[in-house]
């Protein structure tokens, strides 16, 4: 009886020991899988671009002016490209940058909590709203409203995808900005005050100053998802690469151009498609190392307070 | 110090105010952005209402896309999305929470987590227009599972699980280690504290962090459109290898034509796409609800 008793204990003791180190794998197995794509990213971007880069010298890519890829004579030159991006992110940040500081200066120093319980929820409900619907409110609205103040507006132009994209990161800005603000602790505000200080030169002078690590973090996040943001400029901005300064006129984005590629059939090894992996990995790279920057501020210059 | 002295008092009075002035000035302004930010969401949801709400109708529901916009519906792009994002769920839930377990259980903090956590934070911010290039590169051409389904939901998937691991690993790290140190000084290994205390206690975290992810997902448009899922479908999936269209992108579509119809067509899937996440939310709301009443 005994005897019996001790043995089925080892065996279950011995099974529970298999299957812990089967579920051990297991887990391991899956964290793999982020790492693998990450591997994936680099691998598949770099082996095409450097396809792409047989073809087009990488110089002529880089610092070309003329972005004509489907038509012959064609030109693979990424500038007009690069340029449709930054003004919309530029724009967007214009608007997104003050606006959502200004939110999260309001949130963290001068809501009441009844306050706060509204605004809260409509950020991240803005947060969440799909990037296609502000392709829509851009083309239906947004647009329409500019044609008003600027007559000679184009249907497809950089200002009305640049305000949108505003909008878009506008929420993102103001939650990361609030919750770096609140992390500075009220003794620093007291003290302030204790020495006379009013409201606004406590903010400016010293919460903010406090919090900057974290508020600076947010604008790089941000501006790297304005980057990336592709449904909305694809929708609003339209499809034509515009060396210019000018926000009324329509332009083309690297995402633009990245879905305007995959909707057309270019045959899988062309040069048209292989481009196409060259600009994702640019666009790529660019965001990377926003990213990078925003983690290591955080991390650098993040003030810790007992 | 010793300059403030030499300004008269009147003066000094008169800095004092302009500096409250200053500082109310301030506050109000910062208010006003904050809710004119809070009235653009009006103003969207406004705008898609009036110009959807009167195309919103069981026929729009349950009729296929179309070339006349009165004969136009969802059929097949709301049967697409519900196909797609049971799929994501099914492949992202499971190894987005057991890499977030591995993580916070399973490693010891060291080398290994800090670069799995490195590379898990780069992920997050990829556009997701390049994993859309991923998913086409490996799972449509690669894999040869073609424009289907079962495409769209793995892309889908890559994309919103760093999402799920970093929300899933918050909401272990806030089980205490106690519960932990009980289960282990019973006997238990590492899998079985893990299965039957720290889960159910991260459980309502875990969710709202899933369901925000699959949120997502539903409203993705630029990866679907890269693995080439733009076309006209007019038939309901059936299985996993089906070519599917999606509420996002059959709203893209409808948004890219130049008839005012088909805009106020996108505009009516607008409204059922914000119902449907809606609607999720308010799911993952009640049962994050429930759920912190009962471990109370």
């Amino acid at each position: 009886m005994m005897m019996q008793v001790k043995q089925r204990e080892s065996i279950s003791k011995g099974r529970v020991r298999w299957l812990e180190s089967l579920i051990h794998s297991g887990l391991g197995l899956c964290a793999l899988i982020s790492i693998i794509t990450t591997a994936s990213i680099i691998f598949i971007l770099a082996k095409e671009s450097f396809g792409f880069f047989q073809h087009v010298a990488p110089a002529d890519f880089f610092l070309g002016t003329s972005w004509v890829p489907m038509f012959e004579p064609s030109a693979f030159g990424v500038l007009p490209l690069l340029w449709g991006t930054l003004v919309v992110t530029f724009g967007a940040a214009v608007i997104s940058i003050p606006m959502g500081l200004a939110s999260a200066i309001y949130l963290s120093e001068y809501a009441t909590a009844s306050k706060r319980a509204i605004i809260k929820p409509v950020l991240e409900l803005l947060a969440g709203i799909p990037t296609v619907v502000y392709g829509y409110f851009a083309l239906t609205f947004v647009t329409p409203l500019l044609k008003i103040l600027f007559p000679e507006i184009q249907v497809f132009n950089a200002l009305s995808a640049a305000i949108v994209v505003g909008i878009m990161v506008l929420p993102m800005i103001a939650t990361l900005s609030d919750n770096a603000l609140r992390a500075v602790p009220d003794s620093l505000r007291q003290g302030a005050y204790a020495l006379g200080a009013t409201s606004y030169e406590v903010t400016t002078q010293v919460v903010v100053p406090a919090g900057l690590s974290g508020v600076m973090a947010s604008f790089l996040l941000a501006i790297s998802r304005a980057i990336g943001e592709t449904m909305a400029v694809t929708l609003a901005a339209g499809a034509t690469p515009n060396l210019s300064f000018t926000f009324l006129e329509s332009i083309q984005t690297m995402t633009a151009y990245i879905v305007q590629v995959s909707m057309g059939d270019t045959p899988s090894g062309s040069v048209a498609y292989q481009n196409m992996f060259a600009v994702a990995a640019l666009l790529f790279v660019i965001t990377l190392l926003l990213n990078i920057v925003s983690q290591w501020i955080l991390r650098r210059y993040r003030e810790v307070y007992q | 110090m010793n300059n403030s002295l030499k300004i008269s008092i009147p003066r000094q009075q008169k800095i004092l105010r302009q500096r409250h002035a200053k500082s109310k000035l301030f506050a109000r302004a910062c208010a006003f952005v904050t809710w004119m930010g809070a009235a653009l969401l009006l103003i969207l949801l406004y705008q898609i209402f009036s110009d959807g709400l009167s195309w919103l109708n069981l026929n729009f529901l349950s009729s296929f896309p179309s070339r006349f916009p009165e004969r136009a519906g969802i059929k097949s792009a709301l049967a697409g999305t519900l196909w797609l994002i049971s799929l994501v769920a099914f492949i992202s839930i499971p190894v987005g929470v057991a890499t977030a377990i591995y993580i916070e259980e399973f490693t010891n903090q060291g080398r290994l987590s800090r670069f799995i956590d490195l590379n898990i934070s780069n992920l997050a911010g990829v556009p997701s227009i390049v994993y859309g290039i991923i998913g086409l590169t490996i799972f449509v051409r690669g894999l040869e599972l073609g424009r289907s389904l079962i495409s769209g939901a793995l892309t889908m998937s890559l994309l919103i699980l760093p999402v799920i691991i970093i929300a899933s690993r918050e909401a272990i790290k806030t089980v205490p280690m106690s519960i932990r140190s009980a289960a282990f000084a019973l006997g238990a290994t590492r899998w079985q504290a893990v299965w039957s205390h720290v889960l159910p206690a991260s459980f309502p975290g875990i969710l709202t962090g899933v369901i925000l992810a699959l949120s997502r997902a539903i409203g993705e448009t630029a990866p679907l459109i890269m693995i080439g899922a733009l076309t006209y479908v007019a038939f309901v999936p059936e299985g996993p290898m089906d070519s599917f269209t999606a509420l996002p992108i059959q709203i893209f579509n409808w948004i890219s034509r130049p008839q005012e119809e088909f805009h106020q067509l996108a505009a009516a899937g607008i409204i059922v796409l914000l119902v449907v996440l809606l609607a999720m939310n308010s799911i993952a709301i009640f049962i994050r609800h429930k759920m912190e009443k009962k471990l109370q």
